[in-house]
C-alpha cells in the first residue's frame, strides 16, 4: 500500500501539500504517483519567482519510460525549487514526502480543489480497480 | 486481455507491472527498471520472451525461399546452428519486419520475428511458401527465455547435464543447437553475452525458477528497451517500418547485395541507392540534462531536420541517448526540440554500450 501522510492535503492529480509554520507550503508528488511512475531519472523544478496558479504545469518529473507534468497546487510565487533533485531525481522514489519535495510557494490566491487524505487514499483505491 | 505467455503466472506472483505489448500481457519490469538493467550489464538478467512467434520452414526449397524473402542471403549460412539477422523487405525497400533466422538443417530453417509483426509476417511468408512447396510452421508448442550478462552462460550451463554444458559453452556467437531437448543459441537483444532458450512451454516455468533461485535477475520489457537501445539495435515500429527502407534505417549491413540473388526489395533498394538515400538513421548523445524521447524534432542545421526514433535515458552512461532519422549529410553537433526548449545533442555512431562498456567519448 502507497504511504498517505494524515497531514498532508492532496490532489487529484497526485501532488501533495504541506503547510510550514511560516505559512509557506512544500509541494510534491505522492508516494503512489511515485510509484506508478518508477524509476525516475530527471526532474525540471520550478525557477525562484515564477508565478503559478492551480492546475499549471510548473515541474516536470520523468522515468525512464515516460515524461509527466506536475501541477501547481495553489497559486503562488515560487520560492524555490529542491536544488538536491537535479542531481539525485532518485530521492523522489525513496522519499516523496521528505527529501523528494519540489518547490516550496509562496501562496497568493486560492488554491484548486484539495483532498484530506482520507479522501486522496479513496481516490487512489479507485483508481486500481 | 492480452494474450499470456506460460509464465504469466510467475510474473503476475512476482509483482510485475504487466502492461500490454504487441497484443500480449508483458512485464514491464519487477520493481526497478534500473536494477534490472544493471543486472544485465553486471552480472545476469533474464527475459520472458515467449511472446516472440518462432516459425519453422521446411522443404526441400527451404533454402530458395529464403534466398527470396529475407534481404539478407541465407547462402552465407551453411552450418548447423548458425543465425543470420536481416529483413523481410517489401517491394519498395520498406521493412516488413527484423528477424534472425538459423540454419537447422539443409530441409529445415527457423525464424524468430516480432509479436506485433505475428500475422502480417505468418500470411507473408506462407504466401509465398506456396510457391515454393515449403511447410510454415508456429512453434506455439515452445516457450522461449533470454538470459543475458557477462554471467548469464555459465548460469544457464549449471542447469544443463554435463556433456549439455560443453556443448552450450563452446557456441559461438550467433550460433545455436539442440541441448538436452531446448534449443540454446548464443544470441540477444542486450549487446552483452549469453544466451536465448528456446524450450517445450511446459518446462518455462522451471526454467525461470532455477534461474532466479541462483541469482539471475528477472527482467521486464522496460530493461529489454533501454538496454537494446545503449546496444544501437533497433526496435521494429519504432526506428524502422514498411514506409523506411532498410538503408534508411541502418541496416544496409544486413542487405545481401550478392549477384544475381533475386530478394524482395532489392529493386527498390538498387534504385534508391542509384538516386543517393537521403536519410539516415544514428545515434544521439543528449549533452544537456533530460530526456530525449521518440518523435522529438532534431534541427541539423543546414543539413535539415529529422525526428528522433527511439529514445531514452541510459542508465549506464547516466545521460539520454537516442537514434534518430536525420538527413544523409547530418553530423557533429545538432539541437532537438524537448518540450519546447532546444538542447544540445551530438551525433555519434551506434551502439553506445557495448559488453558493459561506454563507446561514447
Amino acid at each position: 500500500m502507497s504511504k498517505v501522510p494524515t497531514d498532508l492535503k492532496y490532489t487529484r492529480t497526485h501532488e501533495w501539500l504541506r503547510t510550514l509554520p511560516d505559512g509557506t507550503v512544500e509541494v510534491g508528488i505522492t508516494d503512489h504517483a511515485q510509484h506508478a511512475l518508477g524509476d525516475l531519472v530527471f526532474v525540471d523544478v520550478p525557477e525562484s519567482g515564477r508565478t503559478v496558479s492551480p492546475g499549471e504545469p510548473f515541474a516536470v518529473v520523468e522515468s525512464v519510460k515516460a515524461a509527466s507534468d506536475v501541477y501547481a497546487p495553489v497559486s503562488g510565487e515560487v520560492i524555490e525549487g529542491n536544488p538536491a533533485l537535479v542531481g539525485a531525481p532518485e530521492t523522489l522514489n525513496s522519499d516523496p514526502y521528505g527529501g523528494g519535495w519540489l518547490a516550496r510557494l509562496r501562496v497568493t490566491g486560492t488554491s484548486g480543489a484539495l483532498l484530506s487524505a482520507a479522501e486522496y487514499e479513496k481516490l487512489t483505491a479507485e483508481e486500481a480497480d | 486481455m492480452g494474450r499470456r505467455t506460460p509464465l504469466f503466472a510467475i510474473h503476475e506472483s512476482t509483482g510485475a507491472r504487466i502492461v500490454e505489448f504487441g497484443g500480449w500481457d508483458m512485464p514491464l519490469h519487477y520493481g526497478s527498471l534500473l536494477a534490472e538493467h544493471h543486472a544485465v550489464r553486471r552480472s545476469a538478467g533474464v527475459f520472458d520472451v515467449s511472446h516472440m512467434c518462432i516459425v519453422d520452414l521446411e522443404g526441400t526449397e527451404a533454402r530458395p525461399l529464403l534466398r527470396t524473402l529475407f534481404a539478407n542471403d541465407v547462402g552465407k549460412i551453411t552450418a548447423r546452428g548458425k543465425a543470420l539477422y536481416g529483413c523481410l523487405l517489401n517491394e519498395r525497400g520498406g521493412v516488413i519486419d527484423d528477424l534472425i533466422v538459423y540454419y537447422l538443417g539443409e530441409q529445415w530453417f527457423r525464424a524468430v520475428v516480432n509479436a506485433g509483426t505475428r500475422d502480417k509476417d505468418l500470411e507473408w511468408i506462407r504466401r509465398h511458401a506456396v510457391d515454393f512447396g515449403v511447410t510454415v510452421t508456429e512453434r506455439t508448442d515452445l516457450a522461449m527465455l533470454a538470459v543475458q550478462g557477462p554471467a548469464a552462460r555459465e548460469q544457464v550451463a549449471a542447469l544443463l547435464t554435463r556433456a549439455g554444458a560443453e556443448r552450450a559453452l563452446a557456441l559461438e556467437a550467433f550460433f545455436g543447437a539442440e541441448i538436452d531437448g531446448w534449443f540454446v543459441s548464443r544470441t540477444g537483444y542486450t549487446g552483452e553475452d549469453g544466451f536465448e532458450v528456446m524450450l517445450p512451454a511446459a518446462q518455462a516455468q522451471s526454467l525461470w525458477r532455477a534461474l532466479t533461485t541462483a541469482g539471475v535477475v528477472p527482467c521486464g520489457l522496460g530493461a529489454r528497451d533501454t538496454l537494446r537501445l545503449e546496444a544501437g539495435m533497433n526496435l521494429y515500429g519504432h526506428d524502422m517500418d514498411e514506409h523506411t527502407t532498410a538503408l534508411e534505417s541502418g541496416l544496409a549491413w544486413t542487405v545481401a547485395m550478392s549477384p544475381g540473388r533475386a530478394f524482395i526489395g532489392r529493386e527498390a533498394l538498387e534504385a534508391q541507392r542509384a538516386r543517393g538515400v537521403e536519410r539516415k538513421l544514428v545515434g544521439l548523445v543528449l549533452q544537456e540534462r533530460g530526456v530525449l524521447r521518440a518523435h522529438q524534432r532534431v534541427i541539423a542545421h543546414a543539413a535539415g531536420e529529422g525526428e528522433i526514433t527511439s529514445g531514452t535515458y541510459s542508465p549506464t552512461l547516466e545521460r539520454s541517448i537516442a537514434l534518430a532519422r536525420v538527413p544523409a549529410l547530418a553530423l557533429g553537433p545538432v539541437q532537438v526540440e524537448v518540450r519546447g526548449k532546444l538542447l544540445d545533442a551530438r551525433v555519434v555512431k551506434p551502439p553506445f554500450v557495448r559488453h558493459g562498456k561506454s563507446l561514447i567519448d
